[in-house]
């Protein structure tokens, strides 16, 4: 880690490559940091276990048996236990990890395209357009997400569309700053006054010929983006404005989970493990990511 | 000094008329608008909801609707509570103090713990000390809050059952001890976070001072490694932390929302959850408002206070 580190920086103090041999060296950088393969493996294991999972376990995530109700983990075929329903805990997992996920990369979806909208309208026409939209970024900005994301979940019916959306509309913000800074510096450059010289439209030179060149910070904000939005999701599902049970989210499986800390700990630790294990896999995939595309950061 | 904070005071103006715009937009963007509460209670004709929204003023046009709204919060009528007919702003007044004690606990539990860490961290620059401290840190910002609670309850209370499991005091008794007995575990919960990315920004500030010219002065000149640490290095380090402080307000609130939940801790956080679950809008938009304001007022604080300690700041 140290050397990777040190080697980092003295890349990019070296001249400036051609654009393959740069791409390579970032694949590079990526594959020795260790921790970034560590994040991605984890979220193609969680990612491929909930997508074939449900479809492999012998139990119905929503089975009711009251005769196998709090049976603690590995007993019979229950590896993680059962739940107060006697509903497999596993097999719950397993779904809400479907929802949960589905939420985390369709909420980074959403964000990241408003937020690259704003960011880059904002950046490209500076001024008086930029101040305001940057302002109003800011203001955004001023209220504590979860407080935000509750009022809005309590305006609306909960499912996993609106819960979405809620969601990315709480959280393009850090996109639209990042794009915001490097459209504003890419502007100035030489290729994007010469396109403007020879005539190309606003959006011909925003869309096509700037945004391109701040794609590697968009990946990165983007994918921290779906640890937040797996963050929020289950902070709002515990809460008891997301998604409504019987369906599970791995937030509100937590929801009940307080009652009984006392006689089945297992429902509270597995589901909260699963969001630990998600969210880390995506913060140190996109801190790794920062490392690669941008060898000029340093963590 | 004063063109300074005149125009950084002029921005949170500005910033605190764009968050009221805000909030009357999420007010009106309800479906049903104000009036949703009353759409849903089952006796209520279409004829008496128009009577009503009449009565509030609800069919005049937007922006007079918006400037008479804005007139009202600026002095201070902030509406009534659905539930006690208690003003808003006294509500909030009463959940405040115990909000804010959880907040500046787990800050005071950052700037201790994190500052150590941080500065440990970039004075052994990629040791394992280093390394650790940076993978813990990613780890404690992806961990859920309320999971870290329940877990800290069932080790805590529920197995060892060395601390309370929630409120602020034991019944019948509220010794100042019983008080604080009751603070460490959600505090440490909330604190979390906050310890985090203190040590992470404390760590690249340290990192920025340990090169600049000063430093390798007071060497030069034979000071001691010790009191260059301490008097010149950590000192320094620690000025832009005022801002980063301010800047982790939101978190800090938003945890603390979660934490109060967790630990029946009878704060803001746990008001806005249950004026939510009885509707109570008037007392939910309220504290909305006031943890923007919060915000803003926070961190135009943390920037004066910035420019007080930090003569540089002044210059730009």
């Amino acid at each position: 880690m140290a050397t990777d580190l040190a080697d980092t920086r003295k890349r990019g103090a070296e001249p400036e490559q051609t654009i393959h041999v740069s791409r390579n060296r970032a694949l590079h950088r990526f594959l020795r940091h260790r921790l970034a393969i560590f994040g991605a493996l984890t979220i193609v294991a969680l990612v491929v276990a909930c997508a074939i999972g449900p479809n492999i376990t012998p139990f119905d995530h929503l089975f009711i048996d009251i005769r196998s109700r709090f049976l603690s983990p590995l007993t019979d075929a229950y590896l993680f236990g059962s739940d107060e329903m006697g509903r497999d805990l596993l097999a719950r997992l397993m779904m809400a990890g479907r929802v949960s996920l589905t939420i985390g990369f369709a909420a980074m979806v959403l964000s990241t395209i408003f937020g690259t909208v704003i960011g880059a309208v904002a950046g490209y026409y500076g001024k008086t357009v930029g101040v305001v939209l940057m302002r109003f970024v800011d203001a955004v900005l001023c209220f504590p997400n979860i407080f935000l994301l509750l009022t809005l979940a309590a305006f609306i019916h909960p499912s996993m569309m609106t819960i979405t959306i809620i969601i990315a509309a709480t959280s393009w913000m850090e996109v639209a700053r990042v794009v915001e800074g490097q459209i504003r510096a890419l502007r100035e450059r030489d290729f994007a006054v010469a396109a403007e010289m020879i005539g190309a439209s606003n959006s011909h030179i925003m869309f096509r010929e700037l945004l391109p060149n701040a794609v590697a910070p968009i990946v990165v904000a983007a994918t921290l983006t779906v640890a937040r939005a797996i963050l929020l999701e289950s902070y709002i599902s515990f809460l008891g404005y997301g998604i409504q049970p019987p369906d599970p989210s791995w937030g509100n499986m937590l929801n009940n989970a307080q009652q009984y800390l006392n006689t089945a700990p297992w429902l509270a630790i597995f589901p909260g493990l699963a969001i630990t294990l998600a969210v880390t896999g995506f913060n140190f995939l996109g801190d790794g990511l920062r490392d690669a595309l941008d060898p000029r950061l340093e963590g | 000094m004063t063109r300074y904070l005149l125009s950084r005071f002029v921005q949170s103006l500005v910033l605190l008329w764009l968050v009221s715009m805000i909030a009357f937009a999420v007010l009106h963007l309800a479906p049903g608008g104000p009036l949703s509460q009353f759409a849903l209670s089952p006796g209520m004709t279409q004829a008496q909801i128009e009577r009503i929204s009449e009565q509030m003023g609800l069919n005049r046009p937007l922006p007079i609707q918006y400037l008479d709204w804005l007139f009202h919060l600026l002095i201070g009528d902030w509406g009534r509570s659905f539930r006690d007919t208690r003003a808003v702003l006294t509500v909030i007044g009463s959940h405040l103090p115990a909000t804010l004690q959880l907040m500046v606990s787990s800050t005071l539990l950052a700037i201790v713990l994190g500052t150590w860490v941080g500065v440990l961290g970039a004075i052994r620059r990629y040791s394992l000390f280093d390394y650790l401290a940076t993978i813990g840190a990613m780890v404690a910002l992806s961990i859920p809050t309320f999971w870290f609670g329940l877990v800290t309850i069932y080790i805590f209370s529920v197995r060892l059952g060395w601390l309370p499991a929630g409120n602020m005091f034991t019944i019948g008794d509220g010794s100042l001890l019983d008080y604080l007995h009751h603070l460490i575990a959600p505090c440490v919960v909330l604190g979390l976070v906050t310890v985090a990315i203190w040590s992470r920004y404390m760590r690249s500030s340290m990192l920025d001072v340990v090169n600049q010219d000063y430093i390798r002065t007071a060497r030069a000149k034979g000071v001691p490694e010790r009191v260059i640490l301490w008097r010149h290095a950590i000192r320094n380090a620690l000025l832009p932390m005022i801002t980063i402080a301010g800047l982790q307000l939101p978190t800090l609130l938003s945890g603390a929302l979660v934490t109060e939940t967790v630990f029946t801790w009878p704060g803001m956080g746990r008001l806005f959850l249950d004026s939510l679950s009885y509707r109570d809008y008037p007392v939910v938009m309220g504290i909305l408002i006031f943890s923007a304001v919060l915000v803003l007022v926070g961190n135009l604080l943390a920037d004066i206070l910035y420019a007080v300690a930090d003569p540089r700041i002044r210059l730009d």
